[in-house]
């Protein structure tokens, strides 16, 4: 058993895209929870996470790599870009709460450049300009015919996360978003 | 397309990211084992589909998640208002009566 | 030379900038900016198409999007070729390809006018009343010979090469219109700060600035004026100006839909460009600054080419250069048309006459008309006008009678009045109002948020429509939120205020009834028409539209809606209002299928979904189906292999040694909280309480009409954690129904739902060698029957990487199922695979998949049930608990239809004959001889050859089926009848042995 080779990953997106004016990079390997809690469980789950589970609508937090996004009022995205185990930190907060590793089951698209908002536009419904929806805001809306978590993470930078199966639609989406973003 | 506030995130949203679930504040019985054939079938079958005011349910299925209830005209397309499930129906002659006011003053 | 008609210096075009394109073959010079139209007037040519119904010959109507006759095709090259374009609106553009419609042979000379001479035949409605008989002639011979005639233009036959564009946009205020009031209204909006979007479908801004004449604003020429305000708008960061772009659709809640034409005015195409981009605005405020659009004179022939409205002509001569003849006449029921006239005389062209039907024109334009020296005949009619090709000469009466009197045109320029575009107010839902004093329909009641101004509103002077576009402008950017900016003042003046206008027939179309007299020009509807619909009884205008189909071509009525509905309130002696107003439907104008579609085609139609494994079922050559969105290995052929041969040896294989399958596709859902197992009881008809940790169960979801929904196995992972799986097609559907019950039904109970259908790839590994094939890559799980039996759920690793392993079988087989993180899917696969292949086991797909569930009877939700199955019916009554007081569908399992007698049941069917294959969907009766229509016992659902049974095998819903095992009941099908014999539905290893290796 021990001469057994890991297994190693296989990422759905790997080559960068885009134009000029927006530029398409696949997000690296993240991990993910889809933490479920209600309002009791926050403060604990707050400072077992080390990031402040935000609870307006639209909202995010960020705490070193880690990001919490608000999807809904009782539903968070974490993401944690570095080595952090979140199900363990989620664990340990002694909460009541539902915590679902989805690190697999995302996978993320930066959306960069001056055109990054008409790009994101070309269909995604919501009105993104900065007044709206500024950096740090985040949403679980609809890009074409699939869903996504879109958030802002610059004035000219977003990251729009899909489920895994649908990630090449959501890159050709952007890429025809991209490529009308500079006319 | 429709624009629907939704009471959770509190923005309106394009229709797009939400979906109708029907008839509003139609209770499953909580001894629903034990209900007559006549009260299952009001409770499972028979819808009213007015014209004019309605109080119905939506999901905010790509967005927050939630399940919410709106009044709406099914004439005109307007949302009288949207608010969360489990709040009481609101009271269908101040919604009526608030837009007669609404018309004369304009 | 760009055409002899175009005068020395008249016009806003630049001589020195020529462009050359052809026209049915002949090739013609025109300038920069020229739109087909004002080139082929330019031109001399007049003739440019022929109608629909009748093929009379027609010319250019006008010089807008209203345009009903000048319908060509257009072609760059041969891909990009469009029929029915409206030579008014496409701009001119080097190289472009231009050829007329509707005529064979040619354009002077068409085979089809001889249906001018039939027309009496063609009378409105005549496609209600004729080819009615003989019956047997319809399909023979009146419907290919009416699909040939039918028709406007040619659809191109090759894929369309250009691609197309779409933004969603949101502004405090959308201006759609940019003349004098929608720039007015956009400055307005704009210098109080909110975020403006101006919108317009000409190249340029300016409205009806571009034929005016001796209009200022601020002290400028009015179309300078609107120059320079559009470069002020588009300098300022709060506006976008899109020309070229149509407001074509009001949607509900301010969401209008606009189309920019990006590229088909460009000579040379730059692909990176998309043709058109589709605008989905929502706009806090919107203003229909939508102008309105001058109606034709209703006449006998007033159809002749040449024949066009008096704003046409004017755009033709002050904004082309180009003069519309060399004599023009006038026919007018409204001053504005006398002003096309001093345009035309001051510019040197003859004007032999105006005739005006009104007695008493404003004096102000008799004054001019005197000065001029312009013979003005009021009170008169033009009773007819001559000439074919061309106009060539107008007959001209006193109205009451008289002898007419012939004057030579060689164009005709008319006017009864013009009519507000309330179609965007239309569309919006808002009610409109007949204004009786100037005969016209206006904005009555809003229902959206929205304000009409301008011309659409039926404000006619020039400084009111300023004063109130700045008042709209400014009153809806305040409402919008806006804060900033200092008030706008303008004044404009021009050279006449206009009155007067009819709608209806003029004298010369009197109330005759065989005489020509066009209303509707796409559709060749004339004054006649209307009066012989009401004859025939129709009294509302909705049915007088659909006999006469007036208004229903692709330009909508815009300048036909008035007139028919003045000639059928006259004819039934009713007010206009009484008659009522058909409604305005989306789109304003014809909208590309191209701009619709737009990023959906191709790789983007819609999503195709793969898993992580696909890449390795690519390359070992399976076949592909679709499920859902999903794209799954169907069978894996090997050489010379056809799929019957391929999924028999599948089906061998895996239940001789083992076989492989890619089952990420399966839904899943992780349930989590203190209260997972009650809310597991209340959605399936199963008890989840009793199930331990480690264990899986099969479980069963019903709605609450008691039919069942989808099925799946589920494991509990930790007393608060389970993993249920559901059908590929029904893991979004299944999570949308669990979501509602346990948000508005059982909201107290302590669980959440989350979807982990992508978290995990799933390899099943299913025959009696899988345990061997899986064991030595597994760590931290003890694979033995002992420790891990038949429907266990273990977390452990695999090949280094987290897994959650469950020993469950949907094959028959001992089997597993490999969960793995997603990206680990193809190389744990690979490695699975290392050591199958050797022992001589396989890969599978779906069909084989199919085949071995349906040797042992699992059903397969959707396609053994409909939505009309009880778990009675589908031979699952063991799964319903009862011992539970509340599951969703308990109450409805008792009602007195599903519980009756006879009900369709599931049972196994055996051909007779076991080489014949039953047909999916095949329907079933006792007996074959009855007389038709025979009495139908119920359906195949599920057939197939199985190779492991050595003959078919099949499932079917049977009426009272159980109670029929051993009958012999029958198929009928076209050619044959089959007999088949009620079996039970497992038909492999019917002790289930196998399971548990």
């Amino acid at each position: 058993m021990a001469d057994l080779a890991t297994a190693t990953r296989n990422a759905a997106l790997t080559t960068r895209g885009g134009f000029a004016e927006v530029v398409l990079t696949p997000a690296p390997a993240a991990s993910r929870l889809s933490l479920r809690a209600g309002a009791d469980a926050l403060p604990g789950l707050s400072a077992a996470l080390g990031v402040t589970l935000p609870t307006r609508p639209k909202t995010s937090a960020l705490s070193g790599k880690r990001h919490a996004l608000w999807l809904g009022p009782d539903e968070w995205l974490l993401i944690d870009e570095g080595e952090g185990d979140l199900m363990a930190a989620a664990a340990s907060s002694g909460t009541l709460h539902s915590s679902v590793d989805v690190s697999h089951r995302n996978v993320a698209v930066i959306v960069s450049g001056p055109g990054a908002e008409v790009a994101i536009n070309s269909g995604c419904p919501q009105d993104l300009s900065l007044p709206i929806f500024p950096v740090g805001a985040c949403s679980r809306t609809i890009l074409g015919k699939v869903e996504i978590v879109l958030s802002r993470i610059a004035e000219d930078t977003f990251r729009v996360e899909c489920w895994r199966s649908f990630s090449p639609y959501v890159f050709g989406m952007l890429s025809e978003g991209a490529a009308d973003a500079g006319h | 397309m429709l624009l629907i506030y939704c009471p959770y995130c509190e923005e309106e949203r394009s229709e797009l990211e939400f979906r109708n679930a029907g008839d509003a504040h139609i209770v499953r019985p909580a001894n629903i084992a034990e209900i007559s054939d006549e009260e299952f079938e009001e409770f499972f079958f028979l819808r009213q589909n007015p014209k004019g005011l309605i109080f119905e349910r939506w999901r905010h299925i790509h967005g927050c998640g939630r399940f919410f209830n709106a009044a709406r005209d099914t004439v005109s397309d307007r949302f009288y208002t949207t608010y969360k499930a489990g709040e009481p129906k609101p009271d269908v002659a101040a919604i009526l009566k608030g837009e007669q006011d609404k018309g004369a003053a304009r | 030379m760009s055409g002899a008609n175009r005068i020395a210096g008249a016009g806003r075009l630049t001589p020195a900038r020529t462009a050359r394109f052809t026209f049915d073959g002949r090739t013609l010079t025109a300038l920069e900016g020229d739109t087909v139209a004002s080139a082929l007037l330019a031109n001399g040519i007049h003739l440019v198409g022929r109608s629909f119904k009748y093929h009379r010959p027609r010319g250019i109507l006008s010089a807008g999007a209203e345009e009903p006759n000048a319908l060509l095709d257009v072609s760059r090259d041969a891909a990009r070729r469009q029929p029915n374009v409206r030579a008014t609106v496409q701009e001119v553009f080097d190289g472009m390809k231009v050829e007329s419609q509707n005529r064979w042979p040619s354009l002077a000379f068409d085979v089809g006018g001889f249906n001018d001479l039939l027309s009496p035949f063609f009378a409105a409605g005549f496609y209600y009343k004729t080819f009615m008989w003989p019956k047997a002639a319809w399909h023979a011979i009146y419907e290919p010979f009416i699909r040939r005639a039918a028709g406007l233009g040619v659809a191109p036959t090759e894929a369309d090469p250009d691609h197309y564009a779409s933004r969603y946009a949101h502004c405090d205020v959308l201006v759609i219109g940019a003349g004098a009031a929608g720039l007015s209204a956009a400055l307005a909006a704009a210098k109080a700060g909110a975020k403006v979007i101006l919108c317009d479908e000409q190249p340029e801004v300016g409205g009806a600035l571009r034929y005016e004449r001796g209009t200022t604003i601020d002290g400028k020429e009015g179309w300078d004026w609107a120059q320079a305000a559009a470069r002020t708008l588009a300098a300022m960061d709060n506006v976008t100006v899109l020309t070229r772009t149509t407001g074509f659709g009001y949607y509900n809640h301010n969401f209008v839909g606009l189309v920019e034409r990006v590229t088909d005015h460009l000579p040379a195409l730059d692909k990176a460009l998309p043709r058109e981009r589709l605008w989905q605005v929502r706009a806090k405020k919107v203003i229909l600054a939508n102008g309105s659009i001058e109606r034709h004179m209703v006449f006998a022939n007033n159809d002749r080419p040449g024949i066009m409205l008096a704003s046409a002509g004017r755009t033709y001569l002050n904004h082309y250069g180009v003069a519309v003849g060399s004599k023009v006449g006038v026919y007018t029921a409204h001053d504005s048309a006398y002003e096309a006239a001093f345009d035309l005389k001051r510019a040197g062209v003859a004007v032999p006459a105006i005739v005006d039907c009104r007695d008493n024109p404003g004096e102000a334009v008799l004054a001019e008309a005197r000065r001029l020296g312009i013979e003005v005949l009021t009170g008169h009619s033009v009773v007819n006008a001559g000439g074919k090709l061309r106009v060539s000469s107008i007959s001209v009466a006193r109205n009451g009678g008289g002898s007419a009197r012939k004057i030579a045109v060689d164009a005709l320029l008319v006017s009864s009045g013009w009519t507000p575009s309330v179609h965007l107010f239309s569309q919006s839902r808002g009610k409109v109002k007949f204004d009786a004093a100037t005969q016209r329909f206006l904005p009555g009641t809003y229902l959206q948020d929205c304000l009409s101004i301008g011309a659409c509103n039926g404000t006619d002077d020039l400084q009111a429509t300023i004063d109130e576009a700045l008042a709209a402008g400014e009153l809806t950017a305040r409402a919008a939120g806006a804060e900033g900016g200092a008030q706008v003042t303008l004044h404009g003046e021009n050279a006449f205020s206009w009155t007067g206008g009819m709608i209806g027939a003029a004298e010369g179309a009197g109330p005759d009834t065989t005489v020509k007299a066009f209303i509707d020009f796409q559709h060749d509807v004339c004054a006649k028409d209307i009066r012989l619909a009401v004859r025939e009884g129709m009294h509302s205008i909705e049915h007088i539209k659909r006999f006469t189909t007036n208004g229903m071509a692709s330009d909508q009525g815009k300048l036909s809606n008035m007139h028919g509905l003045a000639i059928a309130a006259e004819t039934l002696g009713k007010d206009i209002p009484q008659v009522g107003l058909t409604t305005f439907r989306q789109p304003y104008t014809p909208v590309t299928f191209g701009a619709i579609v737009n990023h959906s085609r191709g790789s983007l139609f819609d999503p195709a979904r793969k898993t992580p494994i696909h890449a390795w079922e690519e390359a070992h050559g399976a076949e592909f189906e679709d499920v859902g969105n999903w794209k799954r290995a169907w069978f894996y052929p090997k050489a010379g292999e056809g799929m019957h041969e391929a999924v028999g040896r599948e089906c061998k294989t895996v239940r001789e040694v083992a076989g492989l399958f890619d089952a990420s596709t399966l839904g899943k859902i992780e349930v989590v909280g203190p209260d997972a197992a009650a809310f597991l009881n209340l959605m399936y008809t199963n008890a989840w309480d009793t199930l331990k940790p480690g264990r899986c169960r099969y479980g069963i979801m019903l709605r609450d009409d008691g039919f069942v929904y989808d099925d799946g196995v589920v494991g509990r992972l930790a007393e608060d954690r389970f993993h249920v799986t559901t059908t590929t097609g029904g893991a979004p559907r299944v999570m949308n129904h669990m979501e509602d019950y346990l948000q508005t039904e059982f909201p107290h109970l302590k669980v959440w739902l989350t979807s982990t259908t992508e978290q995990w790839a799933v390899i099943a590994v299913q025959g009696p060698k899988a345990r061997e094939i899986i064991a030595p890559l597994v760590e931290g799980i003890d694979l033995s029957n002992e420790a891990f039996p038949h429907m266990s759920v273990a977390e452990g690793k695999i090949c280094g990487v987290p897994t959650r392993l469950f020993r469950m079988s949907f094959t028959g087989e001992l089997g597993f199922e490999v969960n793995v993180p997603a990206d680990y899917g193809q190389a744990v696969w690979e490695a699975i695979w290392e050591r199958a292949e050797p022992m001589g086991a396989c890969a599978y797909g779906t069909e084989t998949m199919h085949v071995l569930r349906a040797e042992k009877g699992y059903i397969i939700v959707g396609q053994d049930t409909d939505g009309t199955l009880t778990p009675d019916d589908a031979a699952l009554s063991w799964a319903v608990s009862k011992k539970k007081a509340d599951f969703v569908g308990i109450r409805g399992l008792k009602r007195p239809d599903l519980v009756k007698d006879g009900r369709k049941q599931l049972v196994g069917l055996l051909t007779k004959d076991p080489k014949v294959v039953l047909e999916e969907g095949a329907q079933i009766v006792a007996d074959p001889n009855q007389p038709k229509p025979m009495t139908m016992l119920g359906h195949v659902t599920s057939s197939y050859w199985s190779e492991n049974c050595g003959r078919s095998i099949a499932l079917a819903v049977v009426a009272g089926g159980r109670a029929r095992l051993g009958q012999t009941l029958y198929v009928p099908m076209a050619d044959r009848t089959i007999a088949v014999e009620v079996s039970d539905m497992v038909f492999f290893d019917k002790e289930g042995g196998r399971l548990h290796g």
